[in-house]
């Protein structure tokens, strides 16, 4: 800690291990200044944007929504709310592909804006240092500010720690080729972002902010430098252009001296970072009470005639976007989501922006040439050399194809922060980076089968001893009931003998059992004449049994005739009283008819079932 | 005389250590076979018995007492791989006597054919389906394991195994699937060229 208080108080600048300088084309987007996209036919808004979870959607299809209105509901630490981007209506809340490489659909409200731009009531806070902190990360959390630097972390859950905090540092590197969105943040709003990094600082209580720029950005430099010279407590820190500098891990290595030891925090060293775009975004929420539902978007590449970057409200498709700039495609077109190094092509253009698009690139095959084919690896080392977290990218390598993933977690892939620096040099044109995002999915899927199998595991044993806990239930039950039985003969079997020996005592004792022996002596006869004759008591019980049959069917033909009767004379009324009546008394059968037809079905599919089995077994 | 303090002395260390062992078998006592659960826990639970064993721990009994370890097709071959890792033997080909591996899949019952007969619920290992006597049934979809054994019992057929359907955070990475335009060339980083 004191190393680290030390280092950065002399103004050093470190150097972290590996690092590329790829060429940096971030010209000519950046030289253009911030225009504004109109709104596009509809808004789509993926329900998700970020890490986490998503909210719970509050609007329904049908609802109009106002300017900055909250679309979903979300607590602290379980994601972020979504702001509606302008008026209008919520058209549908359905499955749109996801702006992500795999195109999969997800829940998003899809809004078409009613042209007026009008805002829901706003409570601009001017004076926030009179707030408290906690009410200051409340509307932080409310307005939906992730970082906008790179996987769109919930900036209040981020700020929420609560750990002391000696160094807030600003991200304003921005080291991927294309991109130039901070850069141009930088030149144009440079008074807002410091007003943004004061609240920063004020909500960690930071004891000094740091201030990362690239020294390829001198006029972003220039100008920042101007805003923050009022301020004593924050220091501009010029860093050299090496790929990836502004790595959250990177950047804290380069200004402290001090690596980010692997599965901790930055605040466990005591700084915190955000980036200049969420500082900016900070801002607005707060001062502005303007939630986050725009973000710069760099378009750039050869194959757009306006490159540039852009305030894109949220949702806006990357379609519109395109057609904006003015676009046009060459054969197999590719379209990119991210720079070169760090984001993915997209399967479809229809994809909405989201938090965390940062830029579009729509290259031309001689820029980014589509890269050959794979060949084997030779072994030389290239890309442990410029790997920014000392790992062995080309053991990783062959860790991930043989898919040995204890081994892959013991070479610290997670510590991989898929900058892609490996893949660029390698000659073998191996695409490395694409192999450990498969490895890291597949162990995260792992896990997360292990967790579902845990899961069945505990169900599956209590459902065996629930099943046990029965069985065993219905045999004491069983028991119980045959207990009483018992019990309940031998009360009749002594009531019996008492009743009769009120009336004559032993006489008629001695007679039951003489009527027993007679009886037990006719049975025998009887079965010995091959049951020539039915016995006596035989006939008897039959008869009485057939009455009982008779008498239930007697009752089933009453009560049936009682139906019929019941519904004929209503039948005759509504026969008078008219036709639509008349309607009501023939729809009233149809259910009973509807239910047996399906009970029909259903009994002819069991027979057709049980056919094809008995085949089966025949064959 | 030295042969009666040898004699004592042997007796006295028999008497000790007789009596740490005695202690050390009540305070260190195995419940049940340690290997056992940790081949349970190895085994993908799906609790489906197309190892020939009614759920995973008889299976995992089963190996213990010197079963073959390559009668799990939800496992797999990870499965196989783990558990000739555990029990120190050869990894095998799955055995497709007891099937073959496949797509994890979930049952869905067409609810509006379902009569209610409840012999789903009764075959459903885990306890994954809802419903009483003649009211529809349903699948509580994350709990189950897709074991396919509800299936059989239907009297109706009203209930299919689909296939888990890929969401974004469970996607693995694999271009050639996206069906669009994507193709092999499409990994990113793309080179810079000079």
């Amino acid at each position: 800690m004191q190393d680290i208080k030390q280092f950065v108080e002399s103004g050093q600048i470190a150097r972290f291990p590996g690092g590329i300088h790829p060429p940096e084309r971030k010209q000519p987007a950046s030289e253009q200044p911030l225009r504004r996209v109109p709104y596009a036919n509809e808004l789509i808004l993926p329900l998700r944007q970020h890490i986490g979870l998503s909210g719970q959607c509050t609007v329904r299809e049908g609802d109009h929504v106002l300017k900055g209105q909250p679309l979903t509901d979300a607590a602290l630490h379980q994601g972020l709310p979504l702001h509606a981007p302008t008026s209008g209506t919520v058209k549908a809340i359905e499955q749109r592909p996801m702006s992500h490489a795999s195109g999969l659909p997800e829940q998003a409200i899809v809004i078409t804006p009613d042209g007026h731009d009008q805002w829901r009531e706003r409570q601009p806070l001017p004076d926030y240092q009179q707030r408290d902190k906690a009410e200051l990360l409340d509307i932080i959390q409310a307005a939906g500010v992730a970082g906008l630097g790179g996987a769109g972390f919930p900036t209040s859950q981020k700020l929420a720690q609560q750990k002391p905090v000696s160094y807030l540092i600003i991200n304003g590197v921005e080291c991927e080729p294309y991109i130039c969105a901070d850069d141009r943040l930088m030149r144009e709003h440079a008074r807002d972002i410091v007003l943004g990094m004061r609240i920063l600082a004020y909500i960690t209580g930071a004891d000094k902010t740091l201030l990362a720029i690239e020294d390829n950005k001198p006029e972003a430099i220039a100008s920042m430098q101007q805003a923050i010279s009022e301020y004593t407590d924050i220091e501009l820190r010029v860093v050299p252009t090496k790929y990836p500098s502004g790595g959250e891990k990177q950047l804290i290595q380069l200004l402290t001296g001090h690596e980010v030891p692997s599965k901790q925090l930055p605040i466990e060293m005591g700084v915190i970072m955000q980036n200049v775009g969420t500082a900016y975004a900070v801002k607005e929420a707060i001062i502005d009470d303007k939630p986050l539902i725009e973000r710069v978007v760099t378009l750039t590449g050869q194959c757009i005639e306006q490159p540039g970057n852009v305030w894109a409200p949220l949702g806006t498709p990357v379609d519109a976007l395109l057609e904006f700039a003015g676009f046009k495609p060459e054969h197999q077109q590719r379209v990119i989501m991210g720079g070169p190094m760090m984001g993915f092509t997209l399967p479809i253009t229809a994809v909405p922006v989201i938090k965390t698009t940062n830029c579009i690139l729509v290259p031309s095959t001689q820029e980014l040439p589509p890269p050959g084919d794979e060949m084997a690896c030779i072994r030389c080392g290239a890309c442990a050399e410029v790997c920014p977290a000392s790992l062995q990218p080309q053991q990783l390598q062959w860790l991930a194809k043989a898919k040995d993933y204890p081994a892959l977690e013991d070479n610290n892939l997670f510590d991989c922060i898929e900058c892609g620096a490996c893949a660029f040099v390698c000659p073998s044109e191996i695409p490395l980076v694409h192999y450990y995002r498969q490895a890291k999915s597949q162990i995260r899927n792992q896990a997360r089968e292990q967790a579902k199998a845990e899961l069945a595991k505990q169900r599956f044993e209590a459902r065996q001893a629930r099943l046990e806990r029965e069985k065993e239930e219905r045999l004491e039950r069983h028991r119980k009931a045959a207990e009483a039985r018992k019990q309940m003969q031998q009360q009749q079997t002594q009531h019996a003998p008492e009743q009769e020996s009120n009336n004559d005592g032993k006489s008629s004792a001695v007679a039951a059992a003489i009527a027993r022996a007679k009886a037990k002596k006719a049975a025998q006869e009887g079965s010995n004449a091959a049951a020539e004759q039915p016995t006596g008591s035989q006939p008897e019980e039959k008869s009485k049994k057939s009455a009982a049959v008779a008498a239930a069917i007697e009752r089933a033909k009453a009560k049936k005739a009682a139906q019929q009767a019941a519904s004929e004379p209503e039948a005759g009324a509504d026969s008078s009283a008219g036709s639509e009546a008349s309607d009501e008394a023939t729809a009233q059968p149809r259910p009973a008819q509807d239910k047996s037809a399906a009970v029909a079905a259903a009994i002819a599919r069991a027979k057709k079932k049980k056919q094809a089995r008995d085949q089966e077994d025949k064959q | 005389m030295s042969f009666v303090v040898g004699l004592i002395a042997i007796g006295a260390l028999a008497l000790i250590f007789g009596l740490i062992l005695g202690f050390a078998a009540i305070k260190f006592k195995v419940e049940s076979d340690p290997i056992v659960d940790q081949i349970d826990e190895i085994l993908p639970q799906t609790q489906c018995g197309q190892c020939g064993y009614p759920g995973c721990r008889p299976y995992a009994e089963a190996i213990a007492n010197g079963d073959e370890i390559n009668k799990c097709p939800p496992g797999g071959e990870t499965t196989i791989k783990k558990l000739a890792d555990l029990m120190g033997v050869e990894a095998k080909p799955l055995d497709a006597a007891h099937g073959e591996e496949s797509v994890k899949k979930v049952a869905i019952i067409r609810e509006d054919e379902c009569i209610g007969c409840t012999k789903c619920i009764q075959a459903c290992p885990v306890d994954a389906i809802l419903g009483a006597a003649k009211q529809m049934h349903t699948v509580i979809e994350h709990e189950c394991t897709g074991c396919d054994l509800c299936v059989e019992p239907c009297p109706v057929d009203c209930i299919d195994m689909v296939e888990v359907e890929a969401k974004p955070e469970t996607w693995q990475w694999n271009l050639d699937s996206v069906k669009q335009n994507i193709h092999k060339a499409d990994t990113i980083p793309v080179k810079l060229v000079e």
